[in-house]
């Protein structure tokens, strides 16, 4: 007979994952009057965007009443650039980091320590749900530094009393000594990661007997890959959800029954609406993540679009617990693309030709996947402008566009030069991503 | 002294190089001579024809990248020894060469001429006065390979 599943077990730290609905909802509703009044003392953005809307924070009475609320949107991080969005002053800020943003700046978000502690407990929930306790050993190999997957699972899994590798990300082979070294029985990274990581261990003989569960997140993966996970290597595969602007990971994540991803919305409060409209879905209907930070001081998100398309799932689950769950995420409602836990606009991708040839080429973005490891390749049309009749001329081109998009997206991607008049043109308008990754 | 090539970008793909050559033989235009430089992505291909105006006006209607550039014709004594001699004349002198492929070889037997892309073609000639080359004239050039 197998052991018993360890994530079936009740962990302590869930607690708050099964409160009595009713509770819950008393308890979101006095934390959102409370976050959005402080949004609306001490974020000017916010603040204007209630007046144009005519709506206070005494118009807040039931959880309802939010759908009357301004979104709050990725660009506005950008134009607010960088602290624009802070509630609380820098004294009281402990922390901050960033990620892409879409035109080459960064988009920053902060926390209190305060912040940071709910970041942790939904952390520590998070993993607990997956079957973690003290005891366990958990790799990370999720980037360490201003992207929040690093400290993020760091800290969630040492408050939980894990053992905790800092191992970040990259170098395969020394991935793969510790994972079986130090017998490490869960690892956090990016499942395409992983899928490359069992490949390597296979190709060298090594396998993590060891290893149970995988926590996998910052990139969109399908039940395919999942499949594919659990057959090859045994280990039970959970898909965590998060987003800096929110958090970080710890938004949402599977428990044992791997049925949708249950939000903590004792923090964050989801709504799921018309991508076009705006308007609030019913639970059930598919259309974009809203999400409402209940909690977070140093940058409250009011109904902070993700573009992250999915639903909610209204029906109970089989692990009992009471916050909702929502379905995986297949796809966006903008042209936005996640490669190796990296997000990358079209725009800005723009931005990294335009700042080389001066005027923007025709171009198109493909995806590609090698091995477990996402591929960006750039193809780019040579216009009469740069063309010129030395090859050295053309690779160093090539280069520079490549530096520039290093520099703009900070990941590596391949440029290819190609004639004009070859990319794909559709109805006047270009494909400008052709995602070939099997997620 | 100098002749037009005309520089077309290639991807590096089966058929890439049948496009411009159709286009041109539709035209009724006559490649003299041409050369393919090649990497592992694309390619270039230079063309030398007569009438440069019209066949630069063909393959960009046909969507091609086209670029116009100036090389030098050298006639060359065609025996043993003769492209070190020219090549003799720019040592030490600093001029890159760029590159070099054939207008004519074997011609008559006695000479060959040789196309040469240099980033400055005056002080190139002015070097190779007085040696056993001569820079031809765009006329005589055309001439050597009987256009």
């Amino acid at each position: 007979m197998p052991p018993p599943d360890p994530a079936r077990r009740f962990h302590p730290a869930s607690a708050p994952d099964y409160v009595p609905a009713e509770q819950l909802r008393d308890l979101q509703l006095a934390r959102l009057q409370r976050i959005v009044r402080r949004a609306h003392e001490r974020v000017p953005l916010f603040r204007t965007r209630c007046q144009e809307r005519q709506v206070s924070p005494a118009d807040l009475r039931s959880l309802e009443d939010l759908g009357r609320f301004p979104f709050t949107l990725k660009t506005d991080l950008r134009d607010t650039y960088p602290f624009g969005l802070f509630a609380s002053p820098m004294e009281e800020i402990v922390r901050l980091h960033a990620s892409s943003g879409t035109t080459g700046k960064p988009t920053v978000v902060a926390y209190t320590q305060a912040d940071l502690d709910v970041w942790t407990e939904v952390m520590v929930r998070a993993f607990a749900a997956c079957g973690l306790h003290r005891g366990d050993v958990v790799q990370n190999a999720y980037g360490y530094g201003l992207f929040t997957g690093g400290l993020g699972a760091h800290y969630g899994a040492e408050a939980l009393g894990a053992t905790v590798i800092p191992i970040s990300g990259g170098n395969t082979d020394r991935q793969i000594m510790v994972l079986q070294d130090f017998a490490v029985t869960a690892i956090c990274c990016t499942p395409s990661y992983f899928l490359h990581l069992a490949e390597r261990a296979r190709e060298l003989g090594t396998d993590f007997s060891k290893l149970r569960a995988g926590i996998f997140g910052a990139e969109p993966w399908s039940e395919a890959m999942r499949r594919r996970i659990e057959a090859d290597t045994g280990v039970k595969a959970y898909d965590i959800y998060g987003l800096s602007e929110i958090v970080g990971p710890g938004v949402g994540i599977e428990c044992f029954a791997q049925s949708g991803l249950h939000i903590f919305e004792d923090h964050f409060y989801p709504e799921v609406v018309d991508p076009v409209t705006g308007a609030v879905l019913p639970d059930g209907a598919e259309g974009e993540l809203v999400l409402t930070t209940l909690s977070k001081d140093a940058m409250p998100m009011i109904r902070y679009r993700t573009r992250d398309v999915t639903a909610l799932i209204p029906e109970p689950c089989a692990c009992g617990r009471t916050i909702r769950r929502i379905r995986r995420i297949g796809r966006r409602s903008d042209d936005m693309f996640i490669i190796r836990g990296v997000n990358v606009f079209p725009s800005q991708v723009e931005t990294a030709l335009l700042a080389v040839e001066g005027t923007l080429p025709h171009y198109q973005i493909v995806l590609t996947r090698e091995k477990g490891l996402d591929e960006m390749e750039v193809r780019v049309e040579v216009t009469p402008e740069v063309f010129s009749d030395q090859i050295r001329a053309l690779e160093a081109l090539q280069h520079k566009l490549e530096q520039s998009l290093d520099h703009t997206l900070g990941i590596r991607a391949r440029v290819t030069l190609v004639g004009p008049r070859t990319l794909q043109r559709s109805e006047g308008k270009a494909q400008r991503v052709v995602d070939k990754r099997q997620i | 002294m100098k002749l037009t090539q005309l520089s077309l970008f290639l991807e590096n793909r089966p058929g890439a190089l049948r496009l411009p050559c159709q286009v041109l033989g539709q035209a009724g235009i006559d490649i003299l001579s041409l050369s393919l430089a090649d990497t592992q992505q694309f390619g270039i291909l230079r063309l030398i024809v007569k009438d440069v105006e019209r066949a630069r006006k063909v393959l960009e209607e046909a969507g091609c990248v086209v670029k116009a550039t100036d090389v030098l014709a050298v006639e060359v004594p065609d025996r043993a020894g003769g492209l070190a001699d020219m090549l003799g004349a720019f040592e030490g002198s600093g001029l890159a060469l760029e590159y070099i492929y054939p207008l004519v070889a074997g011609h008559r037997g006695k000479t060959a001429v040789l196309l040469l892309r240099v980033e400055e073609p005056e002080k190139a000639a002015a070097l190779l006065a007085g040696r056993t080359v001569r820079v031809l004239s765009r006329e005589e050039a055309f001439e050597a390979v009987g256009a």
